[in-house]
């Protein structure tokens, strides 16, 4: 005996919520009635996303996605489903919006992902060449060896409208035409893996899933700006992907798509791995060529452009993981077809490492232009523990935080800086109630001052001084002239530093500043942290109501400054206490109050 | 395999096609998959593989069973994730796999073709290259 159908019921906490159990047995109940039960296994699922417009009702192998679907429609599912082979169309998800934000696919699908760079990780084996060509691998390099001339690639580049997903997003075709323009005898096309943002780890995973489609673009670079030499600057840190894109590299060899006579066109390429000790500085475009060439991985003053000098002083393009890995599918699948998807000024996808207080932490792809609620809602499940979002940060130390007011706002280069934030690499962290907006810009500036380089005074000086001032408002020694000061430094930082590491360092702080300014005054003022986070504003006591003077908490105490008994209740010696929070993670009654 | 030429890369593209929509590899009809990224590493894959590979083979299963790995699906919440894809059945996406869910697909998936419940997820994204 074998099922005809599956129903699958989301089982996600958001949804268990809203009925999906009654769902769940409403439809038991129905395939019962109805003589069908050996048809349809009905199975609970895991969170499918897409909390907001739960319950979910799957239905496979018709694919039909069910929303708000309440226990009455049940028993039609499975009349009209199951017995007769029909959809319940008045179910179906339906987004008027999706239909003209992605034109170029007129299947109707209710994901809000769409994936371009991931096409193929979690599908392919990375380390199986066959099946990377079975998927359309290669066949731009293909298309573009046999019927393309470098400026026609070029042109599609512009067509398609590709900026650089490394942060900053300049146009990729710009950055290929001046090096084909500038005559050397040698050009180096180099690949940025050096992924050092806090929280991302897109361009990790689009190596380890799908390794040859760096190589394949980078290739096709090559052939474009007249280089015959790659390389592939990677951190130590990510061995997988390193070992996967060796076995990458030495199968492309193996079939002739790297190095001499590729395809048998005469045209010739080859890359090399160079591993990055981890230097934050490093996945600055400038520092990373050093690195490469063996000196001491520090920036050096732009213009020229790597571009027109570069690697050993000769034209160099270099884009990151990310930025690569969409080549293949503008050429396959043509510009015009890339242009399509996004906004205005920013065309095609963005990934993003969604992390922090969500319930779907992940890997997403979503076209530019998709909102941080559809992302952090949709996608995301929304908020761990039913709290309250509080913002996003973007852009790691070099990003800003993005509040709730703004979440509504569509997702672009020019609109995440227009918010002080920037794209950045793509980490998205969200942050809740509980966080600490003082404590996160103390974090992200430590961070700095340990990666700061210390070639230009600005970075050097300025990250540190910022720290200080920082640490001092989360210790309660804040005073109102250290805000003005903090913001006088960030904007000489930006001004003065002399690459994009300390130009965007006080990021952070100062967009914390301007949309969370109460709570650092709070900090100053109040000598009052409200997340709870800076542990030396924070004074744990007993609420004698509550206690039950069970005494786990006096048990749990590693300094034992907590007393009592089970007559009197129990109380905290403040002056002896180290604040690690143990007692209050232990109280079964909520007795111990943190303020 | 020897340096191909570009006549050779279409050729070779379009059998391997061929082999893809048949989701039939070495003459096995179904395939495990699952994702060996670091992050699935980290949370356990290596041991809920090691599992499936340990009851396919008690359940004489290997001459129909093809046990692939590939990159990370996106799903870090519920790593490891286990993709089935088999004939009668919907292809189906497992997360939270651990070594005894494993064993539960293995036997009540691939040999009992019923879901495994609650630990089933979607694909993130529909399939641009399948178009």
């Amino acid at each position: 005996m074998a099922y005809k159908n599956f129903i699958l019921v989301c089982g996600g906490t958001g949804c268990e919520s809203s009925r999906a159990d009654d769902i769940y047995k409403e439809l038991i109940a129905s395939a019962e009635a109805l003589g069908v039960k050996d048809d349809v296994q009905i199975v609970k699922t895991g969170c499918f996303g897409f909390c907001e417009k739960g319950p979910i009702v799957k239905v496979l192998p018709s694919e039909s996605f069910y929303v708000e679907v309440k226990p009455e429609d049940a028993r039609e599912i499975i009349a009209e489903q199951v017995v007769k082979g029909r959809e319940v169309t008045r179910l179906l998800y339906k987004d008027d919006r999706q239909k003209d934000r992605i034109k170029v696919e007129d299947i109707q699908f209710y994901q809000k992902q769409f994936r371009i760079v991931l096409r193929n990780c979690g599908v392919i084996n990375p380390e199986n060449i066959d099946e990377y060509i079975a998927r359309d691998g290669y066949a731009a390099l293909e298309k573009v060896l046999s019927s393309m001339k470098p400026d026609d690639v070029i042109e599609q580049l512009k067509v398609s409208g590709l900026r650089g997903r490394g942060g900053a997003g300049f146009p990729t075709w710009r950055k290929w035409m001046f090096s084909k323009g500038v005559q050397s005898d040698q050009k180096y096309v180099v690949c940025n893996a050096d992924e050092g943002d806090p929280g991302a780890y897109m361009d990790r995973s689009t190596i380890e899933g799908d390794p040859h489609s760096v190589i394949e673009a980078m290739t096709i670079c090559g052939y474009t700006v007249g280089s015959t030499k790659g390389f592939v600057y990677i951190r130590a840190e990510y061995p997988l992907a390193i070992e996967r894109l060796k076995i990458a590299l030495k199968q492309a060899r193996e079939y002739g798509l790297l190095g001499d006579d590729i395809l048998g066109t005469g045209f010739s390429f080859d890359i090399e791995i160079r591993l990055g000790a981890g230097a934050f500085v490093c996945g600055e475009e400038t520092a990373l060529l050093q690195s490469i060439e063996g000196n001491r991985g520090m920036p050096i003053p732009r213009p020229p452009f790597p571009a027109v000098k570069g690697l050993w002083g000769k034209p160099t393009i270099i884009n990151n993981v990310e930025t690569w890995a969409n080549i293949p599918v503008i050429i396959t699948k043509g510009a015009d077809w890339f242009a399509k998807i996004g906004t205005e000024t920013s065309k095609g996808t963005k990934v993003f490492a969604l992390t922090g207080k969500v319930n779907n932490s992940g890997l997403v792809e979503v076209p530019m232009g998709t909102t941080l609620r559809e992302i952090i809602f949709d996608i995301g499940g929304g908020i761990k523990g039913g709290k309250k979002f509080k913002g996003a940060q973007t852009g790691g130390p070099s990003g800003g935080i993005i509040t709730e007011e703004f979440l509504d706002t569509p997702i672009d280069y020019e609109s995440l800086t227009a918010l002080g934030s920037m794209m950045g690499s793509g980490g998205l962290i969200v942050m809740d109630e509980d966080d600490c907006m003082v404590d996160v810009s103390r974090f992200y500036m430590e961070f700095c001052v340990d990666e700061s380089c210390g070639k230009c005074s600005p970075c050097r000086i300025g990250t540190n001084q910022m720290h200080a001032l920082l640490v001092k408002i989360t210790k309660g020694q804040g005073t109102l002239e250290d805000l003005e000061k903090l913001e006088k430094i960030g904007l000489a930082m930006k001004k003065a530093a002399l690459c994009g590491l300390g130009q965007t360092a006080p990021n952070p702080t100062l967009a914390t500043i301007k949309r969370f300014r109460d709570e650092y005054v709070e900090h100053i003022v109040d000598r009052k942290c409200r997340a709870g986070k800076c542990k030396d504003l924070v004074v744990y006591s007993i609420d004698k109501d509550k206690c039950i003077g069970c005494g786990l908490c006096a048990r749990k105490c590693p300094v034992n400054c907590i007393s009592g008994d089970k007559t009197q209740k129990f109380t905290i010696d403040a002056s002896k206490c180290i604040k690690c929070g143990e007692c209050f993670k232990a109280c079964k009654f909520s007795a111990v109050v943190k303020k | 395999m020897a340096k191909m030429t570009l006549e050779q890369l279409r050729k070779l593209r379009e059998e391997k096609k061929g082999d893809m929509v048949k989701r039939d590899v070495e003459g096995k009809s179904v395939q495990i998959i699952v994702g060996m990224g670091t992050c699935g590493i980290a949370a356990g894959a290596k041991q809920s593989f090691d599992e499936i590979v340990k009851a396919v083979d008690e359940y004489k299963l290997s001459g129909d069973v093809i046990i692939r790995q590939t990159g990370c699906m996106g799903l870090c919440h519920v790593e490891p994730t286990v993709e089935v894809v088999m004939p009668g059945m919907p292809a189906t996406i497992y997360g939270r796999v651990d070594a005894a869910t494993a064993r539960d697909i293995v036997v009540k998936h691939v040999v009992g073709k019923t879901l495994v419940e609650n630990h089933i997820y979607d694909r993130p994204a529909v399939d641009i290259v399948k178009k």
